[in-house]
């Protein structure tokens, strides 16, 4: 799509953190009643005084310097006007000329290759409370107000205008959230924890904003649908506005918003009650911290274990797989380890809808150990492995009771030798027959090892000894 | 130059209604006002802005929770609430 532009406005909650961003008010408030994590402060009461939360800070630095971002030495921050019934101030504290980091990018796979998505700004502000309706939008006659979000801690980070399509925006924001749980800064499991204004245009027309979609399928779905509603429009020769547009999602299509302020509209200014922030001394602290970053994790993985970039490349998308697979790979073959934990466990986790931290607590790594020992010792077949890890998954359990009580021990090789042998000397008339031409008649010996094993034999490694013996 | 629509729109974002005679008056202070700020002009540009006069910087606070107000300290001059929340404006989107 070489006439589409998009650019992206992320605003990421750093909801690890234990307080707001400006008053020590919890921020673990998903499970609560409205407007019990609030104080004087983020309820904007007259007289209150905001103090910034070091932690954050950090936490900001942390994740512009994983996205290859300056740090300013040097940053403010601002009061940004307007009137919004989840806003109590009256305005919002954010920042305006001295954002927390210029520039940055971050790297996405793309079917074309490897593309950097350049960044222009990342700044810090407070998250709004939440606005909600009894019944619905339309009907509602006023909104109810929930400030327990008020006052957590953001990052919008602001990308150039650089994706050509919707699948990039989306290729860009796994990778963004990726990076961000690497940082341990942030969980995107959460509700509200990611929120995406997205900026598109087509050549010949405005550019559209599109605001507030709270879901990476909404990012993508919204994008498509204004690409054919911008392209219908050009197409029949009538112009592409500018303006500010509302993701319906539960309808999938944009609508547009009514007013939207002109930047010059918020009238910002800067912060009265809070003091600049001089960066150095803590971008010094944070740089001791920084893990591990996705790709140099994959580098290291495909050198220290010897497994292939198909395998590394799905091991580091989370770290928490990852983690999974180090533990697993210091036991038993690397190789075998990777291949089990992404071929397969990760797809069963998948269906399931868990991640890697459910995984972990459902199938342990000395588990996974112990159940891959046997397979590896030719105690139990690869389908009996994928029916252990399952049962487990399922209803939990000790991996040898559920192999004891499925009976997934297989049978030894040697035993299933002795029983092919018992069935041709049993069944001379089968042998005859075989012998005869009638390659079927193996079936019927193949049956006799099944019957007596109770069906734990390989049937098809039984069925390829059998047809040895008897050519010999 | 401020004319009447800078201010009717000002007032607007404000969210405040002005008379006639106000829009007027605000019009001629809030140009008093401007030309007060071309003194600004005179300043040799090199010069750092200064965006405090406070001179102090890197205040912070630890990231430890502290106490909450109770949702009824927190609501008890509200006059609108409704089951727990805040009522507010309908806002149109
Ligand atoms: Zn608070």
């Amino acid at each position: 799509m070489d006439d589409v532009i998009i650019g992206l406005e992320v605003h990421v909650q750093l909801n690890r953190l234990k307080t707001k961003l400006f008053c020590s008010c919890p921020i673990n408030y998903h499970d609560s009643e409205p407007n019990t994590h609030v104080c004087p402060v983020c309820l904007g009461m007259p007289g209150a005084m905001p103090v910034i939360n070091k932690e954050a800070v950090k936490a900001a630095i942390k994740i512009a310097l994983a996205l290859n971002a300056e740090v300013q030495p040097f940053t403010v921050f601002d009061r940004k006007n307007y009137f919004y019934p989840d806003l109590p101030k009256g305005f919002q504290i954010s920042q305006y000329d001295r954002p927390l980091a210029l520039g940055g990018y971050v790297t996405i796979e793309t079917e074309d290759g490897e593309k950097k998505i350049a960044l222009k700004r990342i700044h810090m502000e407070e998250d709004p409370g939440k606005l909600s309706y009894k019944g619905s939008i339309t009907l509602a006659k006023y909104s109810l107000i929930d400030y327990n979000r008020s006052g957590v801690p953001l990052l919008e980070i602001v990308t150039e205008p650089v994706m050509s399509s919707p699948k990039e925006a989306r290729l860009f924001l796994n990778k963004l959230r990726i990076i961000l749980e690497y940082l341990e800064v942030f969980d995107g499991n959460l509700e509200g924890a990611m929120r995406v204004d997205a900026n598109i245009s087509l050549k010949g027309g405005g550019r559209v904003e599109i605001k507030n979609i709270s879901s990476f399928k909404g990012v993508e779905r919204a994008l498509s649908y204004e690409i054919t509603r911008q392209r219908n429009l050009l197409r029949r020769g009538r112009v592409v506005l500018r303006e500010t547009r509302h993701f319906d999602e539960v309808n999938n299509i944009t609508v547009s918003l009514r007013s939207k302020e002109e930047e010059q509209d918020y009238r910002y200014f800067p912060e009265p009650d809070l003091v600049p922030i001089h960066t150095s001394e803590l971008v010094d602290e944070v740089k001791d911290l920084l893990p591990e970053m996705p790709e140099e994790k994959r580098q290291r993985f495909i050198q220290q274990y010897e497994i292939g970039d198909n395998f590394a490349k799905v091991l580091v998308l989370d770290p928490k797989m990852a983690d999974y697979f180090e533990e697993v790979a210091l036991q038993l073959d690397a190789k075998l380890a990777a291949s089990w934990i992404v071929d397969v466990l990760r797809g069963e986790l998948n269906y399931r809808g868990w991640d890697f931290r459910v995984g972990w607590e459902k199938l342990r790594p000395e588990e996974m150990i112990r159940l891959l020992k046997y397979f590896v010792e030719e105690k139990i077949t690869e389908k009996g492995v994928v029916e252990v890890i399952r049962t487990k998954l399922d209803e939990g359990g000790d991996i040898d009771a559920i192999i004891q009580s499925k009976g997934l021990f297989a049978i030894p090789k040697t035993e299933i030798e002795r029983l092919c042998r018992e069935a041709i000397e049993k069944n001379p008339k089968a042998v005859e027959d075989y012998k005869a031409g009638k390659k079927q008649a193996a079936n019927y010996l193949v049956g006799y090892v099944m019957k007596v094993t109770r069906g734990r034999a390989d049937p098809a490694e039984t069925a390829k000894i059998i047809r040895e013996m008897l050519s010999n | 130059m401020i004319t009447r629509d800078d201010v009717l729109h000002i007032a607007n974002l404000a969210k405040i209604q002005l008379s006639d005679e106000e829009v007027e008056k605000f019009k001629d202070e809030f140009q008093s006002i401007l030309d007060y700020f071309d003194i600004l002009d005179e300043v040799e540009e090199e010069i750092e802005p200064t965006f405090t006069v406070i001179q102090l910087r890197n205040v912070f606070r630890e990231d430890a929770p502290g106490e909450c107000l109770s949702r009824e300290e927190a609501m008890m001059n509200a006059k609108h609430v409704e089951n727990g929340y805040f009522k507010g404006p309908k806002v149109v989107e």
